[in-house]
């Protein structure tokens, strides 16, 4: 199954990522050896050009398998120039942030490729733990790329990592619902529409309301389509940061998020994107916003046999709710864009590699197999992603409207003092949750609080 | 009547042994203590007391990972910014109350099967035994999943295996609220180490003289008046020890709660306070300070127990 980004449940996975770091002693040796072969490599290329092979390790996020098959890909088109073995990081994004943030405080010189989650970009940026994008690389990287995940790989106005695939929520709804509660699913919907017809209908809305990251996307792409940032003016000096949350944008998200809390069915409040899928697929919820891989997961649940043929085929999707019914909304970016680790001893070879990875090809080939929607526009021309993803024009609309969560080096506090005080949505108070959540965002950034 | 405990025997001393002055095999057997000891000991230094020294000096500092340039002596602002928070008497409460109602109702469960154990018949003792441990050999993080898959409300076949019980249904969400949330991360606390009270309580039931039972039993005791005048005040050293290392144990809880509510509700403990500044906000500083606060409480903890209830550790060895 196909896994969004930004998608957080607590500890799942943590086994798994213990596996995959722990190697076997043959592995270890295998990596000494190799080790032990690029230095011989390079000592013997002294004074000529032919450096040895080189091994590059990429640290993927768990996926279906989709990123391997590209790294064995790339190293054939390579032609021996270098190898690309992947390495697997937890299944959560802060998880994966924790394990690499450490290692690269620590210099890790085995970290060459990451995949990486875009709100964590300024962070390893700030810190110097990215290697710099060539500006030949930059150039190439960025043609024909949405605007969302160009923006997702920028930092202080210099693109400091490779697109690679980039996501977006959308609006799933059953249409035999949709059409009983008499809504145009043809036109923009409000957020007020679709809970009164939930209401009406006797359905729920199934969103993230877990405190969890995929909190922190709804609450952004909230405040955004009401035309609010969360931070207005980011800063070098976590105290000059300016906060929007007291905005009318902000009160207005929060009683979008209370009301839809109302609709949300019995565990809102502990519901993160899998638990909304499951709704979904058994109808106890008609109306979805979710990442794309719902619609894979739904097609191979039909495989499988354990879902109804005739669930997906009452599947309809559109564009994000509008908070405000004569603005444009704006929908949760997320997605994985590559970077390369600072202490990598092959940086060349790993901008080499980046390249190759997010060519249209593998960009294609992964949306197609793994359900995860391509950076590059000319993908959604392609007629097998069409024929696989029927969303695919609506998703690539979806990202050209789509908000980046707060750019700061300081996301991580943020995110989780955002989780803190707007969790749970049914007992927001829209007039002071903001303001508190600002206080305490304010006193965690000056060091005068625990989080 | 009263208690019957076997009357105190008095250690006896060498009466030839020579006051004052240590004799030359003393000395040597002195360093030969040390020499055996010794390793384990430099051991001990470098696992235990050089990362509890490490974190005392970075809790005065403020740190954050990322930014090692900005590193700066902040003396103990670090403490004064934790203990005037309230999230830190928060999760100090919830700490002490999963601590106070696990290891209590560990105990008596404990007691029970302890006792279970030591009576069963021969022929089915290991089966029993071994049962009664499988808990225990469980990794705290995989039982922290299971009993977090059979609560959800997705997957979990509670709901609708107790839906007969009052305040239960379909539609009850165990980790949507304060109480119930802590009330699963409880039973799965007890179920994961009753096995480990019950063991040394199996070994303190050992300790009880068969005399004394049986003198009882001549004198007309009852099983309960046994129970209670005979056999836990023979087995006191070995409870209080059993107490002691399971209070420890329960202050320390994380993965419960970092599993099934990742903080969700008010329920974080002490130890998932020191993760969360520490590994995921990356304020060493700060993190560090909350570590070596609850090194503090669990060093209470430890000298209340010994001083307070007058635990002799030695005792539960049988010495």
């Amino acid at each position: 199954m196909p896994k969004a980004v930004g998608q957080v449940r607590p500890g799942t996975g943590s086994a798994s990522s213990r596996r995959s770091r722990r190697r076997s002693p043959r592995q270890r040796g295998v990596a000494s050896a190799a080790a032990l072969l690029v230095a011989a490599g390079t000592l013997a290329a002294c004074g000529s050009d032919s450096g040895g092979a080189s091994t590059l390790t990429w640290y993927i996020n768990p996926d279906s398998g989709g990123q391997a098959e590209i790294a064995s890909r790339c190293t054939e088109a390579a032609d021996g120039a270098y190898t690309i073995q992947t390495a697997q990081l937890p299944r959560e994004s802060s998880q994966q942030r924790e394990q690499l943030i450490r290692r690269l405080a620590a210099e890790d010189n085995s970290i060459d490729l990451i995949s990486l989650d875009p709100p964590y970009i300024p962070e390893f940026a700030e810190a110097n733990f990215l290697a710099p994008v060539p500006d030949d690389v930059a150039e190439r990287v960025t043609e024909g790329v949405v605007q969302s995940a160009i923006d997702g790989s920028t930092w202080n106005d210099e693109l400091v990592a490779v697109p690679f695939w980039a996501n977006t929520q959308l609006l799933w709804y059953k249409q035999s619902v949709a059409e009983a509660a008499g809504l145009d699913m043809e036109q923009p919907v409000t957020w007020e529409q679709l809970v009164e017809a939930a209401e009406a209908q006797d359905t729920q809305i199934a969103a993230q309301g877990i405190r969890a990251e995929a909190l922190t996307v709804w609450l952004n792409a909230l405040v955004e389509s009401a035309g609010g940032s969360i931070i207005e003016e980011t800063a070098d000096d976590p105290e000059d940061i300016e906060l929007g949350l007291e905005s009318d944008a902000a009160v207005r998200a929060a009683e979008v998020m209370r009301s839809v809390s109302t609709v949300g069915g019995p565990a809102f409040s502990t519901a993160g994107e899998d638990a909304n899928v499951t709704d979904f697929e058994e109808g106890d919820a008609a109306f979805m916003l979710n990442w794309p891989f719902v619609w894979g997961r739904a097609l191979s649940a039909v495989e499988a046999g354990t879902l109804e043929a005739s669930v997906p085929e009452d599947y309809g999707w559109t564009q994000y709710p509008r908070v405000n019914e004569d603005e444009e909304s704006r929908p949760p970016y997320g997605g994985i864009n590559l970077v390369v680790g600072a202490y990598s001893q092959n940086v060349d070879a790993a901008y080499e590699a980046a390249e190759c990875i997010v060519s249209e090809e593998n960009q294609a080939y992964y949306f197609v197999t793994n359900g995860n929607p391509a950076s590059k526009a000319s993908v959604y021309d392609d007629p097998e992603v069409l024929e696989v993803f029927p969303q695919a024009p609506v998703i690539r609309e979806s990202l050209e409207n789509a908000a980046p969560r707060p750019q700061t080096v300081y996301y991580s506090e943020v995110s989780g003092a955002l989780q803190r005080e707007y969790h749970p949505a049914s007992s927001l108070d829209p007039g002071s949750t903001g303001e508190q959540a600002s206080e305490l965002i304010s006193a965690v950034l000056r060091g005068e609080q625990l989080l | 009547m009263t208690q019957t405990t076997m009357p105190p025997v008095d250690k006896t001393s060498p009466v030839s042994a020579p006051h004052g002055k240590i004799s030359d095999r003393a000395r040597s057997e002195r360093r030969l203590g040390w020499l055996l000891a010794g390793p384990a000991f430099v051991v001990m230094l470098a696992v235990t007391a050089y990362p509890i020294l490490q974190a005392v000096y970075e809790s005065l500092f403020s740190y954050r990972l990322t930014d090692p340039d900005n590193r700066s002596f902040t003396g103990l602002t670090n403490y004064w910014v934790i203990l005037t928070d309230s999230l830190w008497w928060q999760s100090i409460w919830v700490t002490v109350l999963i601590t106070v109602v696990t290891v209590a109702v560990e105990l008596v469960l404990g007691f029970a099967l302890a006792m279970v154990m030591a009576k069963a018949l021969s022929s089915i003792r290991p089966v029993v035994r071994a049962a009664i441990l499988i808990p225990y050999a469980v990794i705290t993080v995989v039982s922290a999943f299971a009993w977090q898959f059979a609560f959800d409300i997705n997957t979990g076949f509670v709901n609708s295996w107790f839906a007969w019980l009052p305040g239960v249904s379909a539609d009850t969400d165990w980790f949507g609220d304060w109480g119930t949330s802590l009330l699963v991360i409880c039973l799965a606390e007890i179920w994961k180490t009753t096995p480990f009270i019950s063991l040394l309580l199996l070994a303190g039931l050992a300790q009880v003289p068969e005399v004394l039972q049986e003198a009882a039993q001549v004198d007309g005791a009852t099983w309960w008046q046994r129970l209670w005048r005979v056999t836990i005040p023979n087995m006191k050293a070995a409870i209080m020890v059993a107490l002691l290392f399971r209070s420890l144990d329960a202050f320390r809880v994380f993965d419960s709660i970092f599993i099934m509510t990742a903080g969700a509700n008010g329920t974080e403990s002490v130890s998932f306070l020191a993760y969360r500044q520490t590994i995921a906000r990356l304020e060493i500083g700060l993190g560090s300070a909350v570590s070596v606060l609850l090194f503090i409480v669990v060093v209470m903890i430890a000298m209340a127990f010994i001083k307070g209830f007058k635990v002799d550790l030695s005792s539960a060895r049988g010495e």
